[in-house]
Parts: C-alpha cells; sequence; structure tokens
C-alpha cells in the first residue's frame, strides 16, 4: 500500500513530465535540424522519405539542437567508458568542478552565518551591512567573475581558490538570509523563559537561537550548494577553460560541438541535483537528531 | 513554625503604577497597586483581559518594569530577584524547546545555572515524580498531550531552588477535565513544596478552588479592587466546589468582576 502510493503520488507525475518533455524535445530537434539538413539534401542532389529524412535530422554530428539520445549517448559514453584521469572524462570536469563548488560552499556558509550571527547581536550592522548584502547580490555574477579571476591571477593566485571565491560570492547570500531569519525565530516567550533564569548572552545564543536556527540553516544550505554550482562554472568560463564543467560548455561552444554542451549541462545538473540531495538528507538526520516529529506519522 | 517565618512577605507592592506609551497615547496598564504576598500564600490573581493580571505578574518577575510606586520581591527589587533566581516561572503556553527531550527541557535551567550533572539527574527525576510525568523523560514534547506539557513546564519551573513560582494561566488552553485533575495535582504539590505561589487565571472557580487569596482586578486602569482572604481548608477535594463556603467565596469573586467592570463596552 505505501509503495503504491509512492508510486502514484511520486514517481507517476514526475515520469509523465518527463516524458513530455522527451517528447517535445524530439519535436524540437526535428524542427531546428530540419532546414539545415534540407539545405545539405539539396546541395546534394537526395531524395528521401520523410522518415529518412527524420532519421537524418536525428543524427547529425554538430546539430542545432541534438535529440535526447545523443546527449544520453555522449554522457553515457564520457561517463562510464572512459577513464576518470582523461581529459574527455565527464566524471573528471565534474571532479574539477565538485572540489571548486565544495571549497566555495563551505567558506560562503561559514561566511554567511558569521555575518548572520553580527547582523543578529549588533544593531549597527543590520543597518550598515545589510544593504550592501543585498546589493551584492544585484551585481550580474557574469561580470565579476572574469574581474575576479584576473585580478587574483596578477597576484598569482590561480587554480582552485578563485573559481571557489565565486561560489563563496554567490552561496553565502541565502545562508546569511536564512541564519538571520533562524537566529531570530525564537518566539517571545522561549526568550523570556531565558530572561527568567537570567541567561547569559553565550547561554541565550547556543542553548536558544542557535539549535532554533538548525532547520532554516539547512534550507538556505540546498539553495547556497546550487548556487555554489553556479558560481563555480561560471569561475571556470574566464580562467581559459583548462577543466571542469565551465571549460566542458565553453569548448563545446568554440567548436560548436553542441553535443558537448548539452552533455556538460547534464553533468552540471547532475552534479548539483546530487550535491542538493546530500544536503538535504544531512538536513533530515538533523532534524531526526533533534527529535522532530516524523512527517505522516500521527502524534 | 516561628511567626516572623509566615509573615515574611514574599511581594510586597505599594502604589504600584505601570503605562506603557503607546502611538495612541498613554495606556495605563497598571495603577496604584497595593499588595502583599506573605511566604507560603497561594495567590490568585483575577480579572477580565486587559486589566493587568498578567502584567503585574511580569512586573514581579521583571519582565517588564514599573514606571511609579515600589515593589519588593523577597526584600530585593525585581531586577535582583531575577539575577538571584528566585521565582520559577510557568507561561501560558508551555514554551518547551522542541528539540530537547522533557528531561533535557528540566535540565535547561539547571544547565544555565551550571548544577553539576549528578545533581541535574537527582532534580530531573525528583520534579518529574512530583508532577506525575515519571517515565516521560526521554519523550519529546510533541509526543506529550498538551496537559502533560504544561506539567513538564512546571517540573521545569520547580526544578531549581526558588521557592517563589510565577504561572501566568497555566491551564488557560486546556479542557476542563484536565484542568481539574491539574488544579488537584498543582494543589498537592503546594502543599509539598511548601513555595509561594503567584497564579494568574480568568476562570472563579479556578481562583476560588486554589487560592488561600484572591486578588480580584478591573481594567482601564489595572487596578486591585478586592482582595478575599479564603476561609476554605487547606485540605480541599474537588467537591469542596460545591460546598456553600466555596459558592460564597464565589459570589464574592463575581460581585467584584462586576463592580470593576463596565459591560456597555
Amino acid at each position: 500500500m505505501h509503495r503504491e502510493k509512492l508510486f502514484q503520488h511520486r514517481i507517476l507525475p514526475v515520469a509523465t513530465i518527463v516524458l513530455v518533455i522527451i517528447a517535445i524535445w524530439y519535436a524540437g530537434a526535428y524542427f531546428m535540424n530540419a532546414p539545415f539538413q534540407r539545405d545539405l539534401d539539396r546541395r546534394g542532389n537526395v531524395t528521401s522519405t520523410s522518415l529518412e529524412f527524420f532519421e537524418k535530422t536525428m543524427a547529425q554530428p554538430k546539430p542545432t539542437l541534438p535529440a535526447p539520445h545523443q546527449v544520453a549517448q555522449n554522457v553515457f559514453e564520457n561517463t562510464f567508458l572512459r577513464r576518470v584521469t582523461s581529459n574527455r572524462s565527464l566524471v573528471y570536469h565534474a571532479g574539477v568542478t565538485l572540489s571548486s563548488t565544495v571549497v566555495g560552499f563551505t567558506l560562503g556558509t561559514l561566511l554567511g552565518i558569521l555575518i548572520a550571527v553580527g547582523i543578529v547581536h549588533v544593531r549597527a550592522l543590520e543597518r550598515s551591512l545589510m544593504p550592501w548584502i543585498i546589493a551584492s547580490q544585484m551585481v550580474p555574477i557574469l561580470a565579476v567573475a572574469p574581474m575576479v579571476i584576473v585580478v587574483l591571477g596578477a597576484i598569482n593566485i590561480t587554480g582552485l581558490l578563485p573559481k571557489a571565491l565565486i561560489s563563496t560570492y554567490l552561496s553565502f547570500f541565502p545562508v546569511t538570509v536564512g541564519m538571520v531569519k533562524g537566529l531570530r525565530s525564537p518566539e517571545l516567550i522561549q526568550l523570556d523563559l531565558m530572561r527568567t533564569y537570567n541567561a547569559s548572552g553565550a547561554q541565550t545564543f547556543w542553548k536558544l537561537r542557535v539549535p532554533a536556527s538548525i532547520p532554516f540553516l539547512f534550507t538556505s544550505m540546498k539553495v547556497a550548494i546550487a548556487a555554489s554550482v553556479v558560481g563555480a562554472i561560471v569561475g571556470e568560463l574566464p580562467t581559459g577553460a583548462v577543466a571542469g564543467i565551465g571549460s566542458k560548455l565553453l569548448a563545446g561552444a568554440y567548436y560548436s560541438q553542441t553535443i558537448d554542451i548539452w552533455a556538460a549541462l547534464i553533468a552540471g545538473s547532475v552534479l548539483a541535483a546530487l550535491l542538493v540531495a546530500i544536503v538535504a538528507l544531512a538536513g533530515k538526520v538533523a532534524d531526526r537528531a533533534m527529535g522532530s516529529k516524523p512527517m505522516g506519522r500521527p502524534a | 513554625m516561628p511567626l516572623s517565618d509566615t509573615s515574611y512577605s514574599v511581594v510586597s507592592a505599594r502604589k504600584l503604577g505601570l503605562t506603557f506609551e503607546t502611538g495612541d497615547g498613554p495606556v495605563h496598564a497598571l495603577s496604584d497597586v497595593d499588595l502583599e504576598v506573605r511566604r507560603g500564600d497561594f495567590v490568585s490573581f483575577i480579572g477580565p483581559s486587559g486589566c493587568g493580571k498578567t502584567t503585574f505578574l511580569r512586573v514581579i518577575a521583571d519582565l517588564e518594569t514599573a514606571t511609579a510606586g515600589d515593589i519588593t520581591v523577597n526584600g530585593m527589587t525585581p531586577e535582583d530577584a531575577r539575577k538571584s533566581r528566585s521565582y520559577g516561572y510557568v507561561f501560558q503556553a508551555p514554551a518547551l524547546y522542541p528539540w530537547r527531550t522533557i528531561e533535557k527541557n528540566i535540565a535547561l535551567p539547571l544547565e544555565i545555572m551550571n548544577y553539576t550533572a549528578a545533581e541535574r539527574k537527582e532534580r530531573i527525576e525528583r520534579t518529574l515524580d512530583l508532577v506525575n510525568l515519571a517515565g516521560f523523560g526521554k519523550k519529546y514534547p510533541w509526543q506529550l498531550s498538551g496537559g502533560m506539557q504544561q506539567r513538564a513546564s512546571i517540573a521545569r519551573a520547580l526544578a531549581f531552588d526558588a521557592d517563589l513560582l510565577l504561572m501566568d494561566e497555566p491551564f488557560g488552553a486546556l479542557d476542563e477535565i484536565v484542568r481539574d485533575h491539574l488544579n488537584e495535582q498543582l494543589l498537592k504539590l503546594w502543599a509539598r513544596t511548601q513555595k509561594t505561589i503567584c497564579f494568574v487565571t480568568h476562570s472563579i472557580p479556578e481562583a476560588v478552588y486554589l487560592s488561600t487569596k484572591i486578588v480580584v482586578m478591573s481594567p482601564r486602569p489595572g487596578r486591585v479592587t478586592d482582595v478575599i482572604e479564603s476561609t476554605l481548608p487547606k485540605e480541599r477535594p474537588l467537591e469542596i466546589r460545591e460546598s456553600p463556603e466555596f459558592l460564597a467565596i464565589a459570589h464574592r469573586v463575581r460581585e467584584g468582576l462586576r463592580a470593576g467592570h463596565s459591560y456597555e463596552e
């Protein structure tokens, strides 16, 4: 009965949408690739049946829009059939992006928490810092990233750190916002209770504000890790495209390897999804450890 | 017991007033309140909403500061009394921390006041016993009913050595049957622990059943309109609420409330 519900309520709706997307994708691929194919056929004086023509639009080496199976094949080959140290392996590139994502995310989370603690405890910081923090996220990251890379490169800081800093730049913001909210989430009555005990500021912080903020932390970390992946990929674009999902995207665009671009895109999405899932799982574990009521079970 | 001991004043207020400055002008939450609470008293504060009964309790607890008159708690200013942890406060809601088990919740004040682990353990056991929650220490708050949660919050207020217990409508959100049961238990607990209790309520039977002294208050401005010394014996089965003596006191409380309150508003 439980399994039936899982199928009906979770798997079925998602699978339906996936099928719809794939159908639209195939249709799109046909219409996007048809003009070029028609042109090609005309020049080569080839006449083909509709079915043959359709098949050809699905098998171009550099299609305008690759068909799903072309992307799937590329992803499969470059994930499972290559050594992970190979420059063509998606696992290798994903690994490069992963390392700067994780470093940037860690720094961003710590920075975000630090700023939130400051804002919650010092009124002046809220007024002075908050507008800048919000403004920081209005600057287009695509404009900031090359400057960071170039400026840091000029003082001989290259490699992982500059890319990680762009992830940090994107990921500290959701953590700051979430943690400010979380640290302020204790109700008045819970704070009054601490006051009746004549608890110190540090005691109130560690015994009330911090535990109350944990659910908020994990929610904002889920947003932050996804942003970190974006930051790492954007950070890889101006580095001269050595390695990483970002470099794969850039190289694909440079050589019109559309299938490669889409494969890199899929790899990046899978990486982000995995990371979000890991954070979500950690959040669930923390939730359980803090005695929260299990979902769907009556009290 | 020596006379000086029983007559010792735990809370003493003289001409106490508290005015909140709001956007719509000043609100007189309390005005000219004179009151003595002696050691071992069970004092109920009763009145309609807005009469300042909760505010008065919060002034005792130093959660609000009076703007006029004098008040001492255990012979000190409320602030010093709070700093020397002279009272336990039970709020309208249990205010248990949901990420702590019941015993960890009771341990909270003990941790803050630096009790040793062994002492904490002993006190948790003793207070859980006192509120009839033995065996529930390892449960999380959501696993307990509302009445049990409120009992846990009472245990938490009893865990450390404060002989004054301030209770702000602790049973207001509970149904009648649970409330009767808890009232009975509270009286037993009061007899066993010899604490002084200040108890805010808006239920006349509850106030009469529990108290040695009933303070009737009225709103706008919040003031004391009557102080009734109960003539009921210390031993009070629930059936005492049918007795003529009980009904007479309840009648006087009701008269006091009516006198201080205009229903035309």
